[in-house]
């Protein structure tokens, strides 16, 4: 094994992932551009027009949804995919996302995350994402640049395991936009983590033809799903293998779906998904200087959900602060109702309380965490909640 | 089977699966036409009465599975590994040579 020496880049959110693109060897890219997506597609044309990459075909296309078809079709050839795209963009590709899952097609996309319109908003939220929990993604949420470049190529080696396609996620404007130090992974050492993908059935054999995803009638359909459901409990073993190998070989260990931050002995802890826990882990330094016994939570994967390791936290504390940068209508914070459902039939009965913060790109600050600090304070000194959602932000 | 336009392969058997493990772990179609049999989603059947059949093969046309073939008399077969018993045969004979029962399973 070569020796590891990282290269530091200064690049953007959205440039940690083109890059991590061109480091994967990806053969096919096939996107549409939107905002604030477009400069990852951009910095990919550019490797092609200059011949930094090889073998890379760019796969211009009129729309998300032909994106997602070209990817699929693509993967199921054998080539390693990539596309990346934005809220809107990714809601007209939700029919096709269906179609990579249930084929068992590891298609890696970025999504950077984005408030879904109206009011028209090109700002960060996360409902588009998670609005596409059920069609059989993985679901990275990256905290920071180095986090979207680290997690796409441990998406490849994860989806190209299991056999599931994976969506990393970045914050649109805060990560995608804002420039940072992020160290990258000298090509050859990506090469010995990452080797070529070798597909489930390979589609060029002609000798034996078949076709992917043709009609499942009652008496198939059904096996099929539960195949897919199978995948995803095996994912959690592949990522905690993949996180720990990564951490071995680069110095960042991505073993645990929650990383946890500072909340051995915590009171309470604050959970919460994507660039927004930066935030709150600087606010528990803040805090913990304070006299507050807090700590942070951060749900890097949402799909597979990481039920097992929310359970070991939960028993440890007595509350927990969810914050949703989404919501789902007629309900409350998606990440919200996932972990109290999570935690239901378990003894582990923390009170949980849903805070709704920074839709559409609004600002979350250290102090809005030290406000939530003490509101959940009071909450777990009287033992009951004041209100189960509450909208923090909004203008009374 | 031998007909006028060619041979039918041999050793076409239906696959069935009984265990989730035998199923291949993405949803390919369990090899060819040869073998998924699509003659097991029929309610009806095609029944062919040759001394009304004038030889026009209306129905080897029309028939949207590879079931209608011509025998070597020249009259018409079915094969029911295929046939989906959706009548179009029945439909479009012109000499109604064909009619539609009910199968019993
Ligand atoms: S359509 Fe009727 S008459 Fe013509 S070949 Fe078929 S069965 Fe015979
Ligand atoms: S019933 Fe339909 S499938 Fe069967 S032989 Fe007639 S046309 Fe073909």
């Amino acid at each position: 094994m070569a020796e590891y020496k990282p290269i530091r880049k200064v690049v953007s959110g959205n440039y940690a992932a083109a890059y991590a693109v061109k480091h994967a060897r990806v053969e096919v890219v096939a996107a549409y551009p939107i905002t604030p997506q477009t400069s990852i597609i951009e910095k990919i044309a550019e490797f092609i027009a200059n011949g930094e990459v090889e073998n890379l075909e760019y796969v211009p296309v009129e729309s998300e949804h032909s994106a997602m078809a070209a990817c699929i079709g693509a993967s199921a050839a054998g080539a390693r995919v990539f596309t990346a795209t934005s809220a809107q963009g990714l809601a007209l590709m939700h029919e096709m996302l269906h179609w990579a899952s249930g084929a068992r097609l590891p298609v890696v996309m970025v999504d950077v995350n984005r408030a879904m319109a109206p009011p028209w908003s090109v700002w960060d939220d996360q409902t588009d994402s998670l609005a596409q929990r059920d069609t059989g993604w993985m679901q990275f949420y990256a905290e920071n640049n180095q986090e979207v470049y680290d997690g796409v190529l441990m998406a490849f080696k994860i989806a190209e395991t299991v056999n599931l396609p994976a969506m990393v996620v970045e914050s649109a404007f805060i990560l995608s936009h804002t420039y940072d130090v992020v160290e990258m992974i000298p090509q050859e050492l990506v090469d010995e983590f990452l080797p070529p993908r070798k597909p489930l059935y390979d589609l060029t054999n002609f000798e034996k033809p078949f076709s992917i995803g043709a009609l499942g009638t009652p008496a198939d359909y059904y096996e099929f799903r539960y195949k897919i459901q199978r995948a995803m409990e095996k994912a959690k073993e592949v990522i905690h293998e993949v996180g720990k190998e990564f951490g071995e070989r680069f110095g960042r260990d991505y073993s645990q779906m929650i990383e946890l931050y500072r909340t051995e002995d915590a009171d309470f802890v604050f959970m919460g998904m994507g660039s927004l826990m930066g935030t709150v882990k600087q606010a528990v330094d803040v805090l913990r200087d304070e006299g507050y016994k807090v700590g942070a939570a951060k749900v890097r994967w949402f799909r597979p959900f990481p039920k097992e390791e929310l359970y070991e936290l939960a028993k440890n504390v007595e509350g927990i602060a969810v914050l949703d940068r989404n919501y789902s209508f007629g309900m409350e914070g998606i990440l919200f109702t996932e972990a109290k459902g999570a935690l239901y039939n378990t003894n582990a009965k923390p009170i949980m309380k849903n805070y709704i913060v920074g839709l559409g790109g609004r600002d979350f600050t250290v102090s809005d965490v030290r406000k939530i600090a003490e509101n959940m304070r009071a909450i777990i000194e009287k033992g009951e909640l004041d209100v189960e959602v509450d909208w923090y932000h909004l203008k009374r | 089977m031998n007909t006028l336009f060619g041979e039918r392969k041999e050793g076409a058997t239906k696959i069935v699966l009984k265990s989730v493990d035998e199923y291949p772990e993405a949803p390919v179609t369990l090899g060819t036409t040869l073998t998924n049999f699509t003659g097991d989603w029929r309610t009806f059947i095609p029944v062919i009465d040759d001394s009304k059949c004038v030889k026009c093969y209306i129905c080897w046309k029309f028939c949207p599975e590879p079931a209608i073939f011509i025998r070597e008399d020249g009259y018409v077969g079915v094969d029911y590994d295929y046939c989906k018993g959706c009548g179009i045969c029945a439909n479009e004979c012109p000499t109604n040579a064909i009619t539609m029962e009910k199968e019993e399973k």
